[in-house]
């Protein structure tokens, strides 16, 4: 049993390593190509520009996920289970798909100026940093919200019992029990939402309304597409991962353990607040939140509705292609951070592992992949390994929100059953399959959603490397839009979210089956 | 799919059987190679005459294309480039991976273009698109566009061929003076979005009265939607005009072969395809002439830098938009 757990823990080790060949090593072949570096005055209007939306984007997604996790961890209603999967749809979204869906609602023609022009006042425009920002709220609020909550309802049932029988006012548990939870949970997500916006370009650019909202993103994809400055994209690739760095850094040091004790996994009921005036900010919260998240998801569903009738035949083989891209990068990504949790977990664990496993959200995809291409080029036909390259860069990509949801459930285990089972001799793959993999279960069932909607949405790579065959479904709206056919483009498009969103939900619904 | 893992093992059975026929391999991109562009028919017809496999690798667009071919270097697979666009054709030969083609027919372009590297296929000119229906008067100049109220989303130069091609557009048209009209517009734009798609996407959801797009993007429309709502506004400072090329490798295991594919997209088989499947005009037009439908489509002036001015010219006119544009 020793043996096995020697095992478990080299395999975390071994991952880690992995993600820094993956990322730094790709950057450093770029660099090798490329020679020297330089960064002009432009480069470093973009990288400012890149760190100050990602902070805001960060810190309004997370205040505003607060009130809403807190609504749904302490309210049951009919339709909770659907309405929290359904409000994860946005992060799951195409970054096309999704802004065009924004621009139906916040947009010169969308609802809310058609109702303020009806009104007879003056119409609001998206464009700017603010509409950069909301975007940016609107993709990762979902993430915020699932974060949070998961870390809400982890909170033993006990404290709350405790807390009750103790007389506490709402204001007693939310300094006593729910604050330190927060300290512990909101740097993370706080820092995972920094850094997937320091990687945005589309959406900052299209948003953005100008120039000055130049993200360092699109500053490479403009170094490697259309000047082929290989110098430059990686020197600006490893300013993004500098400031990766620093973040994980800032993050880590933010975090307090708050140390609540064991519990036995019951889910807590609230008499604190069942008063009205909680119940109404509530019920707010979630109401506001649903109708920002679900209202441009209701856009895209009737906008594909109109393409459905014009679908390619090669939708299908597309889908077929995609959900197995999906698939495979999930299940290389759920076991890479099953070991490099478990890796960090233990006793003495080297600290950059933890590093390791934030490192791909810093990465630029298109320096990953440009890496990757020059690697792969001179040994194989870069067509042929399509599929399986882009669900290896995917899992690698999404292994940081795997990590950040698997890491505090795991830590919370072994705090809470770890004596236990290390009195028990319960160790290796035994203390996985009895102790671990049970309890993970909804976490891990929630980012392998996560991580399989993200891999069926990816533009990136795949782009790179496909060829004539081998068309996934974002490949095949891009090709559409390319031709014209918005109309299609948007049925596949419908056809895309709804794979998405079912194989997120099936996930999902996997893990929270244990969710009693 | 399974019909395509059918298909895909019938080739492999039926390559391993018979002698292998020589693989001409053409870099191309994304629109073109797609079942709506004319590289399938382009591929049957050429495959026809050839005694040859014509197979198709695909990179984004015109600028991925360069890049694609300038990480692959002299191990690239391919034999032929297709869809440079003259912007690029100066960076292109710099990079010595192209050889000179074995000579070609004569082309029908409203400037002189000729090359003894890159053969032109197809061309269009920039044009603003606008729906009648929602701006019945379209502005004649840039001038006037400035001066108006009429909003437009654009492309970024740094990312899209269509947004170098307006830098380039303005420089032709108003020389020393694009920086100021550059300001006059800058009230007008909407935004600027990373690519074509994009911006196309945003016009059709009534985002932007008109966008940067090609004067022959309303033939789309009106041929293949039935839609005559769709127009490109004529500018009296004339249109800058993108000529599209191919170029063959240096490094192609078959030189003769790509010659003659160079050769035939200039034929009446292949240019009759190019205007109803890339809504370009075709280099050469065919025996049968336009498709119908193009005869509505504005016929400008055009504007045009050769490919060693339009190199020279991208810095400082990329600058001089982002000075004029950050607010």
């Amino acid at each position: 049993m020793a043996r096995s757990a020697g095992a478990l823990n080299g395999g975390g080790v071994a991952v880690g390593a992995a993600l820094i060949l993956l990322t730094l090593g790709t950057l450093g072949v770029v660099l090798w190509r490329a020679g020297g570096a330089s960064l002009g005055p432009a480069d470093w209007a973009a990288i400012s520009f890149t760190v100050v939306q990602a902070a805001v984007s960060a810190l309004v997604s997370v205040g505003l996920a607060v009130p809403v996790a807190r609504a749904l961890a302490r309210r049951r209603f009919a339709g909770r289970g659907l309405l929290v999967s359904l409000m994860g749809a946005p992060f799951l979204l195409p970054a096309v798909v999704a802004v065009l869906a924004l621009l139906q609602v916040f947009g010169r023609s969308g609802i809310v100026n058609r109702t303020l022009e009806a009104a007879g006042l003056p119409p609001v425009s998206i464009y700017g940093f603010h509409g950069v920002v909301l975007a940016h709220v609107f993709f990762n609020l979902p993430l915020a919200v699932r974060m949070i909550l998961a870390a809400w309802q982890a909170i033993p049932a006990e404290r709350f019992t405790l807390a009750a029988s103790l007389g506490f006012s709402a204001r007693d548990i939310f300094r006593h029990i729910e604050r330190p939870m927060l300290r512990e949970t909101v740097p993370g997500v706080l820092l995972a939402i920094f850094l997937v916006c320091t990687t945005s370009f589309a959406v900052a650019l299209t948003l953005g309304g100008g120039p000055a909202a130049t993200t360092v993103e699109l500053a490479i994809y403009q170094a490697v597409r259309f000047e082929f400055d290989l110098d430059r994209a990686a020197a600006l690739a490893g300013v993004q991962v500098v400031i990766c760095a620093i973040a994980v850094l800032a993050a880590s040091r933010l975090v307090r353990l708050s140390g609540f004790g064991a519990g036995v996994d019951r889910v807590a009921a609230r008499w604190d607040v069942a008063g009205k005036g909680h119940r109404l900010i509530d019920e707010a919260a979630i109401a506001g939140a649903a109708a920002f998240l679900l209202v441009p998801l209701a856009f895209i569903v009737l906008g594909g509705l109109g393409g459905l009738s014009r679908l390619p035949d090669a939708v299908w083989p597309a889908a077929m292609r995609s959900v197995a891209v999906a698939l495979g990068s999930t299940a290389l990504c759920l076991a890479a951070t099953l070991l490099l949790a478990i890796a960090i977990v233990r006793q003495g664990a080297p600290r950059w592992l933890e590093t390791a496993g934030m490192l791909p959200l810093a990465s630029s995809s298109l320096v990953l992949g440009t890496g990757l291409f020059l690697v792969i080029h001179p040994l194989a036909s870069p067509e042929a390994l399509a599929l399986p390259v882009t669900a290896l860069v995917n899992a690698a990509l999404a292994l940081p929100f795997a990590l950040r949801l698997v890491l505090p459930a795991l830590i919370r285990i072994e705090a809470a059953h770890g004596r236990l089972a290390d009195a028990l001799g319960l160790t290796g793959m035994a203390r996985l399959r009895w102790l671990v993999l049970p309890r993970l279960r909804p976490v891990l069932g929630f980012a392998g959603g996560l991580v399989a909607a993200l891999a069926m949405g990816d533009l990136g790579v795949v782009a790179l490397f496909a060829g004539e065959q081998g068309v996934t479904l974002p490949l095949l709206v891009q090709r559409l839009i390319g031709a014209y056919r918005m109309e299609a483009a948007s049925g596949v498009s419908l056809v895309l979210v709804t794979l998405t969103f079912a194989l997120f939900w099936l996930f999902d619904r996997a893990g929270r089956h244990a969710d009693r | 799919m399974k019909s395509s893992i059918f298909a895909a093992g019938f080739c492999l059975i039926a390559t391993t059987a018979t002698a292998e026929p020589p693989v001409l391999t053409v870099l191309a991109y994304d629109s073109f190679t797609s079942e709506w562009g004319p590289g399938p028919a382009i591929e049957t017809a050429f495959e026809a005459e050839c005694a040859c496999d014509l197979r198709f690798v695909t990179a984004g667009d015109g600028a991925a294309l360069l890049a694609r071919i300038q990480l692959e270097g002299a191990a690239s697979d391919a034999d032929v480039v297709l869809g440079l666009d003259t912007a690029l054709v100066a960076a292109a030969t710099e990079t010595g991976l192209f050889a000179p083609h074995g000579g070609v027919p004569s082309v029908d372009l409203p400037v002189a273009f000729d090359d003894p590297v890159f053969v032109p296929f197809d061309w269009g000119w920039f044009a603003f698109v606008h729906d009648k229906t929602r701006l019945a008067e379209a502005p004649t100049s840039f001038e006037s566009l400035a001066a108006s109220d009429v909003s437009i989303v654009i492309q970024d130069p740094r990312s899209s061929t269509p947004g170098l091609g307006l830098l380039l557009w303005v420089r032709a048209a108003y020389g020393d003076r694009a920086a100021e009209i550059w300001k006059g517009l800058a009230d007008n734009i909407v935004t600027v979005t990373p690519g074509w798609s994009e911006a196309y996407g945003l016009f059709l959801a009534g985002e932007a009265d008109m966008v940067l797009s090609y004067s022959t993007s309303p033939a789309y429309h009106l041929i293949a939607e039935d839609d005559p709502t769709k127009a490109a506004a004529l500018f009296e400072e004339g249109h800058y005009l993108q000529i599209e090329v191919a170029g063959k490798l240096a490094a192609s295991d078959q030189p003769e072969l790509a010659d003659r594919f160079l050769a035939f997209l200039l034929s009446d088989a292949a240019q009759s395809v190019i205007p109803t499947t890339n809504w370009m005009y075709p280099a050469r037009v065919a025996e049968a002439g336009l498709p119908a439908g193009f005869d509505t489509l504005i016929s400008p002036e055009s504007l045009y830098l050769g490919p060693a001015e339009a190199e020279a010219l991208r810095g400082p006119a990329v600058d001089e938009w982002r000075a004029a544009l950050a607010r």
